[in-house]
């Protein structure tokens, strides 16, 4: 009984660290004209890093700015496509990070951002351990990081993807409804040339039959 | 006193191989496995931290809602959405908190019933697959059939609208896509494994990950190479189309034009 009640507290102590976020990844839509803010309560000597990516939009750049507890700007870029900023808190208390749409008057974006604090919490929760570790625990350690990375790089792959994607979604609408609009122009364009022609024709009718007689 | 780690090298489920711990008569083996079982209840005993009862507390309260998690302002009607591309078969396991701000104290209260939040989940056909209403503290979980973005859409829905009055609500939100939603130290207590073949178990985790992730990857470059092709092919009939209809109108105003000169005897 004993056991198993100490197996449900690992499991809930387990829970508890899971449930502390160390990284938070997201995806959202910025409506056009619109400002959205993000903040974390960090503690003070935590190394942290924001990375973010303009998925779809307009132009694809988006403004970005990190502040610090008491107002301080930390980054500010305007109209970025992506970037990366680590910094190492200074300050214990409310981070603020905001990405800005103001600047566009017709086009929403989507933006990507990844904020890690931290790091990850470790496998097990009695990590303060008095052995090092072994020589194949340290090799999965190390290929846990490495796989790791190959994570974090098909994450931005598959983001520089949905970009490329997006343009070339777009541009198979533009070129549809475009050649489709240039053949009816061209169509009305035509006739009405001829219209307008034999309208001038049709005025000087009479004063051309008056001098033929 | 108990031998060390490196002398158990196959990780076969619960037979652990002794062969490099140098036994070679049956006795020995014996003891081998009797000192490995020792060795595991050491490290189940390393477990206990805190006084039972105070740690039973805390984690219960913590387990609900992430409590350092990333958080947002959203207004009463507003409704927010996330989007997550993942690959099929990938579970998605979403908690959120909310908290009201109390115009008297100044301050964002720490709980408040009646407040309720609707989320809706549509996936990349934009079916909805989960539209549930849950409480001020939440918990939601789906797995994807379809590779593909899905939609994860959050908006208030109080059922006492006094309570808002023109404030802010504030909503943590964290959101754990694949093998992040895998609790390793329950699974570890379910199966029984080590702490060598819990990491391993995560390495397996991990790169079953990247496996779905490169075959959405091939699926998506698919897409990808038909929207180009097809981009490609409208190009081209429709120049040829386009100059065809120039020739042809061309063609026909000149004649037009002419039959209409010889009718007016201009010409």
């Amino acid at each position: 009984m004993y056991r198993s009640f100490r197996v449900l507290l690992q499991v809930l102590w387990a829970q508890l660290l899971w449930g502390w976020v160390l990284g938070s990844e997201l995806t959202f839509e910025l409506p056009d004209n619109a400002k959205q803010c993000f903040y974390e309560d960090i503690i003070v000597g935590t190394k942290c890093t924001l990375e973010f990516q303009v998925v779809t939009g307009g132009h694809y750049d988006v403004d970005c700015r990190l502040e610090d507890p008491e107002g301080n700007t930390l980054y500010k870029e305007m109209k970025k496509q992506y970037d990366s900023f680590t910094f190492t808190a200074s300050k214990n208390g409310t981070y603020k990070f905001c990405f800005s749409n103001e600047f566009s008057t017709f086009t929403h974006k989507t933006v990507y951002f990844d904020f890690q604090v931290g790091d990850d919490p470790p496998l097990f929760p009695n990590e303060n351990r008095v052995t090092a570790l072994t020589q194949m625990e340290s090799a999965c350690v190390s290929i846990h990081e490495a796989l790791k990375s190959v994570i974090d790089y098909q994450t931005h792959f598959r983001l520089r993807e949905a970009q490329g994607r997006s343009r070339a979604e777009d541009l198979n609408t533009r070129v549809a409804f475009w050649s489709i609009g240039e053949a009816i122009i061209l169509l009305v364009v035509s006739i009405s040339q001829v219209v307008l022609l034999r309208s001038f024709f049709s005025d000087r009718k009479t004063t051309t039959t008056r001098v033929g007689s | 006193m108990y031998p060390t780690p490196e002398r158990w090298l196959t990780l076969d489920g619960e037979r652990w191989d002794v062969t490099s711990a140098g036994c070679s008569a049956a006795a020995s083996c014996a003891e081998v496995r009797k000192t490995k079982s020792q060795y595991t209840s050491m490290n189940e005993r390393s477990y206990m931290m805190l006084s039972t009862p105070a740690a039973g507390l805390l984690l219960l309260s913590a387990w609900i809602f992430p409590s350092n998690a990333l958080y947002f302002h959203i207004g009463e009607t507003e409704k927010k959405c996330f989007i997550e591309e993942i690959p099929d078969e990938t579970m998605v396991i979403g908690k959120y908190r909310t908290q009201l701000w109390d115009k008297q104290t100044g301050s964002f209260l720490p709980a408040t019933p009646g407040l309720g939040m609707h989320v809706e989940i549509k996936d990349p056909d934009t079916k909805i697959i989960l539209s549930r209403q849950y409480g001020s503290d939440g918990r939601f979980t789906f797995t994807s059939h379809t590779p593909g973005e899905h939609q994860i859409c959050l908006h208030s829905n109080s059922t006492k609208m006094a309570l808002f009055a023109g404030g802010k609500l504030r909503v943590h939100l964290d959101i754990q896509v694949g093998e992040h939603t895998n609790n390793y130290p329950e699974i570890a207590a379910k199966d029984k494994l080590t702490e060598l073949q819990l990491r391993v178990r995560q390495l397996l985790d991990q790169v079953e990950q990247i496996q779905k992730e490169q075959n959405y990857q091939r699926y998506r470059e698919e897409r990808f190479r038909m929207t180009s092709e097809s981009t490609n092919q409208r190009v081209l009939w429709w120049s040829i189309a386009q100059t065809l209809i120039l020739i042809v109108t061309g063609i026909w105003q000149m004649k037009h034009l002419k039959s209409f000169f010889e009718a007016k005897k201009l010409v």
